[in-house]
């Protein structure tokens, strides 16, 4: 699948912002204070916000994105934009009434949080439903999806914590944990992907063309002797050594170094710092994860190519 | 409505008849002609005199090569003989190429449908026919990635999802003579590869070649029910079938008294 | 469940206006309505073309050429005013100019050429459709130098039937698409005729009748074929001469066909050594004589009530020995030389497949008869109750043609058609009106030119032997540039346009100095030795002079001829003018249906120019040429419009056969009417006269189409043709070459004469593989036309450059296999000649000595108003770098084209190439320096239509 650098943002940074409202709404005890309140909620909503604007951009007619709210019966891309929105609004909410008040509201917390995992599970589901992409239709895809929201988004979170332990249990080591969970999932998704192959349906190019019973197919001519939209979305290819170079950057940046120096701020006492890093490298990370994410998953389509 | 109708009044698809399509591009080019100044926006082309043309087309013809597993009758002499596995040199390298036409399958269990956001994706209920609302398209492009066929191409123009609408601004078109009223692929195919019809009718032409050539679809794993069915190519001739009867046959109907004693014999009977 | 709420208008308007023309994005001339629908501007543009139903070509479909036709009109590299050179040859700077000028310097040149040495004019056109008219004009300025395109194309297979059985394929006969019981096809991609191919392909396998293709690549028609033969190319011939071979054996022949039409019981002169032997006996009367079987006396082969022999030795009334034709006949392919076994190697067919076939050949010709209910009268007055068939069925085209074998190959296949009597008779092979045609009725080529006179008659014809050849007074020097019609291509009854430019260039026979070309695509796709051509076109004499001095050059779009020439004049799109599909040119009839068309401007042309041929026609008027100009001295037709409907070739018969006569009634023969064009208009662009049932088949010996043909003024008279199995003609060149009569060839010559001018279909293996080291060039390379393009001409084309806009080259798994190649690896193809890189596609479903690339897809930047960056000029590529006008030299200092000995024909296909894997690359090579672009210009996107859908 093409990796369209709008999807990758989108999903990355809205992942991330949702997460930290899932974590905030949740009550993680953060300094008091406008400021942080401003800070920690803005950052989350503004993740949030920035990434469903730049999946605008994906778009052929932003100008009718409002349309996107009316289908959500029966589309999850429909469901996801209904529930962001909605997620938006409940935190939007929280956050408010806590920067006038104070106060954080335990159960208008509790609801953004659920719309928050809702609305990445929703965005996971886009991908996982599509059985015409057997490396995302997989229950592991939302897992992912939201390992990887939770931990970006407690990373993120907390930058702000106002507290080194939660349960008698280290922050950073909390946070270690959960990138290295998120990681653990994509390690099991990327096994899976590696052998899934078209097993599942048992698609191949002989079954793509009726042709199977004939022999071997093999495509001599192309439709169109330069590419089509089909092949330029669908049936994108990269090479392997560059996809194996990229997943090991994914893997150092994403779980490497942010466990590394969630342990750092175990041992050290500083937090925010080693945590800081530790966001921006996970971003690399999670930014190649992503690209991969996109870039090595087959189409059905590609059994015609 | 993106939902999909539990049944529609008319299944309305095409048959492609593998085995006779020669791969002309009549269909593709014809399809792109009728639609561009049709249903929706126009099918752009961009760079379309420079390095790397790219257009949106609802049509699209790839040309297989389909090699058996298994081993050849006997040696050719044409073979270079370079590699002992490919000895089966041109008279029985039994590789046989398939032309194959490919546009929107029209699926009773249209995948495409059900994932579109704002409800541009439809399948008609009265007909079965998938549409685009182009209005109401965002470009997201979720429906192309849901179809398992690549029926459907982005305009890169336009940012709209197109697809084979089944020409259905031609099959009820009061405007055009009663014949023309089909699609334009099936009305410009020189080899009358392709018809149109209603599979809902058991005894329309369309159901009777399905049922007498083994129509079949494309990745029924898929679970998308395609309307539009596929007639396999007929089982080719291999020069390793019988042929040796009939090339022992011939020598075995010479003449016994020599060509010039059955010329004899032939004038004879002609008096 | 409810109807969809969508609101959808089914019933769109379409069109303001339908108009019905004749297409021309091929040679293939289908009906087509254009529908047109008025644009934002108000003017009215192209809404959509499709087929025309009621068309006889065609019938309603249309291929992807025909519906790309939007993009050709509205093409960016159209033409829009005359051109005068500015820059050197070939980098496309001019200038424009008006008409006037254009005509100006046109005029002067020509009339320059006319007074002093009229030869020094070769004027030759390409894709012409309307070489009755240029043809004729150029007789009337009397130049021997004219042509078409069609010595580089096919015409050994026009000539090859035309010789044999004054028949041949395409457009003088098809198949009998609804009766044939199997159908064989050889050495045919997209070529002609596209669409009734296709439609003929698809009723045989309703029927579900067998279909046998004859290819060395299993693409297009021969991927559907039931049953593919992967011959090597060139070797067709011997695998069909080994087909008849088990024909004879198998005793599978139709004797009464082979007495009653054929000249296999004529007796041939057994005299070595003698001027006549060979040759046919003849009495007092010059009839040729048979030998009677029942009184055994020899009598001329028409006498009433005779019962001609087909063995046996005669003995002629001065005592010497003479025997029928068809024992020689059997004495020779009886022989094991054409055995199957013998020859499977070097064909590349198993034995078993050849006998097999030849099997089924001869059970579906004996044991399917096919009788269809209808009674007839032969020539000899005797009447028929019913029409029988051996339907089996032949189709073969340029793939059989383009070897320097070509014509007999033709032969051959015409040879087992007519074995098993299946020429124009049900399930067969079938004629089309104005055919059968034998060379009795065709004219003789003629080339005596004089100073201010017309050209005693057409240049091009059929000879007959060395008689007719056009020779100097010395009987060796060619008369015509092109060397047609003398001993290099005796029997070239289309000229040899591949040689124009290479032999002009080399003054041999002599220099020219006006080149004038209309369509021709000669320094690109449709030269052999395309750079080599290019600087042909550009070379200097020591005086700083181009050595063919002045190119006058018609086209309607920017080509790559375009830049090398002086003077352009540029026409019209095939939307904007009149033509004549004329039954006196190539003609679009069906076997049941005498049929002519037209084309008339749909639309009007919106730059400033003109339909070549009324500027042909002013131009001859302003030259003062014979019967183009008024006693005035004005031009005698304005406008082609103007000529085709008034322009009678003998009284009453014109271009156009349809609404003749005063009143438009008579159809055939009758005075020019006025309003003929209107005519047509009114009925669809084509007329259609049927032929009356009686006369549907057996055409070459049936009364009843004799009387219609007259009736119809196709012929002025009863035409006897008997098809001639051993071709006299042949033999008395070969004669010549044994040094009897008066004109005999150059002592070089003499031994191909006696090689490949045998009487009787033969093979002799192409002539570059002999002339070669087979061990340094092993295999074999070809080009296909694809159904989707035609020539150079698609690439202008938004919607069909895309479907070929670059073309790898197709290459054997076995080869690739044993020079390290895969997929999108790059390769050097090196012939003796040249080498050029290309990208590498693996294929099975193609003969294992043989590589293969679409045709004429490469082009030159900026050709076509393309971009510089255009695939075409980068990745796509051109075989014709590979292939030499001219065979290897043999240090006897001639020139010998590469050509077939007999007919001149291009042998395009007998190139013989090795291949490497070269490094990894980007751009195809050679790389050739652009051109600048003339024409109108384009966006750079497209989005037609747009205004309509809004």
């Amino acid at each position: 699948m093409h990796p369209a650098i709008s999807v990758i943002f989108f999903t990355v940074t809205s992942g991330a912002g949702f997460g930290m409202m899932f974590v905030l709404g949740l009550g993680l005890p953060v300094h008091q204070g406008a400021w942080t309140t401003i800070l920690s909620c803005g950052l989350a909503l503004g993740l949030a916000v920035a990434g469903l604007l730049s999946s605008t951009f994906h778009l052929g007619h932003p100008e009718r994105a409002w349309r996107a709210f009316s289908q959500w019966k029966s589309s999850w891309l429909s469901r996801e934009g209904v529930l962001a929105v909605l997620t938006l609004v409940v935190f939007g909410l929280y956050a408010l009434i806590w920067l006038a008040s104070g106060e954080r509201l335990a159960s208008l917390g509790y609801l953004s949080s659920f719309l928050a995992a809702l609305t990445v599970f929703a965005t996971a589901m886009i991908y996982a439903q599509l059985k015409t992409v057997p490396n995302w239709h997989s229950k592991l895809t939302p897992l992912t999806y939201l390992g990887f929201a939770l931990a970006s988004g407690f990373l993120l979170a907390a930058l702000f914590i106002s507290t080194s332990r939660i349960g008698g249990v280290h922050v950073a080591a909390l946070a270690a944990i959960f990138v290295a969970a998120a990681w653990l999932f994509k390690f099991i998704w990327w096994r899976r992907a590696d052998n899934v192959g078209f097993s599942e349906t048992g698609s191949n190019a002989g079954t793509a063309t009726g042709l199977g019973h004939l022999g071997d197919v093999k495509l001599l001519e192309s439709p169109h002797s330069s590419d089509n939209y089909l092949t330029k979305e669908m049936v994108h290819q990269i090479g392997r050594k560059h996809g194996a170079k990229l997943r090991f950057i994914a893997v150092i940046c994403g779980v490497v170094v942010p466990v590394f120096l969630c342990t750092l701020a175990i041992f050290s006492g500083l937090i925010v710092l080693p945590l800081l890093v530790a966001v921006f490298s996970m971003f690399i990370g999670l930014f190649c994860e992503r690209w991969l994410f996109f870039a090595q998953a087959k189409h059905a389509v590609s059994l015609f190519y | 409505m993106t939902q999909l109708p539990t049944q529609t009044d008319k299944k309305l698809g095409l048959v492609i008849d593998l085995d006779i399509c020669v791969g002309c591009h009549a269909c593709v080019v014809n399809c792109k002609e009728w639609n561009t100044s049709g249903y929706g926006a126009p099918l752009g082309d961009t760079n379309a005199y420079d390095a790397d043309p790219l257009g949106s087309w609802l049509n699209r013809i790839h040309t297989y090569e389909v090699t058996p597993q298994e081993t050849p009758a006997y040696d050719n002499p044409s073979s270079t003989g370079a590699s002992p596995s490919h000895q089966c040199g041109s008279g029985d390298s039994l590789a046989q190429l398939v032309h194959f036409p490919k546009s929107c399958l029209h699926c009773e269990d249209a995948p495409c449908v059900t994932v579109c956001p704002t409800g541009a994706s439809m399948k008609r209920s009265e007909d079965g026919i998938v549409l685009v609302e182009e209005d109401k398209c965002i470009g997201c492009g979720l429906c192309a990635w849901s179809c398992p066929y690549g029926a459907r191409e982005m305009d890169p123009m336009e940012n709209v999802m197109k697809k084979c609408t089944l020409c259905v601004d031609r099959i009820y078109n009061d405007n055009l003579p009663e014949i023309d009223r089909t699609p334009a692929c099936v009305r410009t195919c020189p080899a009358n590869a392709r018809h149109f019809g209603d599979f809902a009718d058991p005894n329309s032409d369309v159901s009777i070649m399905v049922k007498e050539r083994g129509g079949m679809d494309l990745m029924p794993e898929m679970d998308t029910k395609p309307v539009n069915k596929y007639l396999p190519p007929r089982a080719k001739v291999k020069t390793s079938d019988g042929l040796e009867i009939a090339a022992e046959q011939s020598k075995s109907e010479m003449k016994a008294d020599g060509f010039l004693g059955w010329l004899d014999k032939a004038l004879e009977k002609m008096g | 469940m409810t109807k969809s709420e969508y609101q959808l208008d089914t019933s769109p308007h379409v069109s303001d206006e339908i108009r019905k023309t004749t297409c021309y994005m091929c040679a293939c001339r289908c009906g087509i309505n254009v529908h047109l629908r008025k644009g934002d501007d108000g003017e009215m543009k192209i809404r959509y073309i499709e087929g025309n139903r009621d068309h006889p070509i065609n019938k309603g479909v249309l291929c992807a050429k025909g519906s790309a036709g939007i993009m050709q009109h509205y093409s960016p590299a159209r033409l829009k005013k005359p051109l005068k050179r500015v820059g050197e040859r070939g980098e496309g700077k001019f200038e424009e100019i008006e008409w006037e000028e254009a005509f100006g310097i046109a005029t002067e040149w020509l009339g320059d050429v006319r007074k002093k040495d009229p030869k020094k004019l070769a004027f030759f056109t390409g894709r012409d459709q309307s070489q009755s008219l240029t043809s004729w004009w150029t007789q009337q300025f009397g130049t021997p130098n004219y042509a078409a395109h069609g010595g580089f194309c096919s015409v050994n297979m026009a000539a090859g039937g035309i010789y044999t059985f004054g028949g041949a394929f395409w457009e003088f006969g098809s198949p009998d698409w609804d009766k044939t019981e199997l159908f064989i096809i050889f050495g045919v991609a997209e070529d002609h005729d596209s669409n009734p191919i296709k439609m003929g392909l698809s009723k045989v396998k309703n029927r579900g009748k067998k279909i046998i293709s004859v290819n060395p690549i299993r693409t297009g028609y021969n991927a559907i074929a039931d049953e593919w033969v992967g011959v090597t190319p060139g070797t067709d011939g011997l695998f069909v001469l080994s087909l008849i071979h088990c024909m004879l054996k198998m005793g599978r022949v139709d004797l009464d066909y082979l007495i009653r039409y054929t000249n296999a019981p004529w007796l041939v002169i057994q005299d070595e050594g003698a001027e006549d032997h060979g040759l046919f006996a003849r009495d007092a009367d010059g009839k040729n004589l048979v030998m009677d079987r029942n009184s055994g006396k020899l009598i001329a082969y028409d006498t009433k009530g005779v019962k001609p022999d087909l063995k046996g030795e005669a003995i002629l009334a001065d005592g010497r020995k003479a025997v029928p034709v068809f024992e020689l006949l059997a004495g020779k392919y009886l022989s094991d030389d054409y055995a199957p076994e013998k020859i499977a190697e070097e064909v590349g067919v198993p034995a078993t497949q050849i006998r097999a076939i030849a099997k089924e050949i001869g059970d579906t010709a004996f044991e399917k008869e096919i009788v269809v209910d209808q009674p007839w009268t032969d020539m000899k007055g005797e009447k028929h109750d019913k029409m029988i068939g051996r339907p089996v069925s032949f189709h073969a085209m340029r793939g059989i043609s383009a070897h320097s074998n070509g014509f007999q190959t033709c032969r051959a296949i015409h040879l087992l058609q007519i074995l098993i009597g299946s020429i124009d008779c049900p399930g067969g092979f079938r004629f089309k009106p104005p055919y059968p045609r034998p060379i009795s009725a065709q004219p003789k080529p003629h080339g005596a030119y004089k100073i201010g006179a017309p050209l005693p008659g057409p240049h091009l014809g059929f000879v007959s032997g060395p008689e007719d050849l056009l020779l100097d007074e010395d009987g060796v020097t060619p008369l015509r540039i092109d060397k047609a019609f003398s001993w290099d291509a005796p029997m070239s009854a289309h000229g040899l346009m591949h040689m124009v430019i290479s032999n002009a260039h080399a003054r041999d026979p002599y220099g020219i100095d006006v080149l004038f070309l209309y369509m021709a695509n000669m320094s690109w796709n449709s030269s052999m030795n395309t750079d080599g051509v290019m600087k042909m076109l550009s070379d200097k004499d020591e005086n700083g002079e181009y050595i063919i001095p002045k190119i006058i050059y018609s086209d309607a779009y920017s080509s790559e001829m375009v830049a090398y020439a002086d003077l352009i004049l540029p026409d019209t799109t095939y939307l904007e003018r009149h033509d004549a599909i004329s039954l006196l040119d190539r003609p679009i009839s069906e076997p049941e249906a005498m049929c002519d068309a037209i084309r008339w401007p749909v639309l009007e042309p919106d730059r400033d120019v003109r339909c070549f041929q009324s500027a042909l026609l002013e131009l001859g008027g302003r030259l003062g040429l014979p019967n183009l100009t008024n006693e005035d001295g004005t031009p005698k037709y304005t406008e082609y419009a103007d000529y085709i409907q008034q322009h009678e070739r003998k009284p009453g018969v014109g271009p156009l056969a349809g609404w003749r006569g005063e009143d438009g009634e008579s159809h055939g023969r009758g005075a020019p009417n006025e309003s003929q064009i209107d005519e047509y208009i009114k009925n669809g662009g084509f007329s259609e006269k049927h032929v009356p049932a009686e006369a549907h088949y057996f055409k070459h010996a049936n009364v009843a189409w004799q009387d219609f043909a007259v009736e119809m003024g196709l012929q002025d008279g009863h035409v006897e043709n008997i098809f001639q199995l051993y071709l006299e003609p042949l033999r008395k060149f070969q004669l010549a070459a044994e040094g009897k009569g008066e004109r005999q060839p150059p002592e070089t010559h003499k031994e191909r004469y006696k090689r490949c001018f045998d009487p009787l279909p033969d093979w002799y293996a192409p002539f570059e593989g002999t002339q070669i080291s087979e061990e340094e060039y092993p295999l074999h390379a070809l080009t296909q036309r694809p159904a989707a393009m035609y020539h150079s001409w698609g690439s202008q084309n938004a919607w069909l450059r895309q479907i070929h806009g670059s073309n790898p080259m197709y290459v054997p798994k076995d080869v690739c296999d044993s020079v390290g190649l895969q997929d999108g690896d790059w390769a050097y193809i090196k012939s003796y000649h040249g080498k050029i890189k290309v990208p590498v596609k693996v294929m099975g479903a193609v003969n294992q000595k043989t590589l293969w690339t679409w045709n004429a897809i490469g082009k030159r930047k900026g050709a076509w108003n393309l971009s510089d960056n255009a695939n075409e000029s980068n990745k796509g590529f051109l075989l014709n770098h590979l292939i030499n006008e001219l065979l290897p030299a043999k240090g006897d200092g001639l020139r010998w084209s590469n050509s077939d000995p007999i007919t001149g024909q291009a042998a395009w296909f007998d190139l013989r190439v090795n291949i490497e894997k070269a490094p990894a690359g980007l751009e195809s090579e050679p790389k050739i320096k652009p051109q600048k672009s003339v024409g109108v210009g384009g966006e750079k996107n497209v989005a037609y239509g747009k205004e309509w859908t809004k």
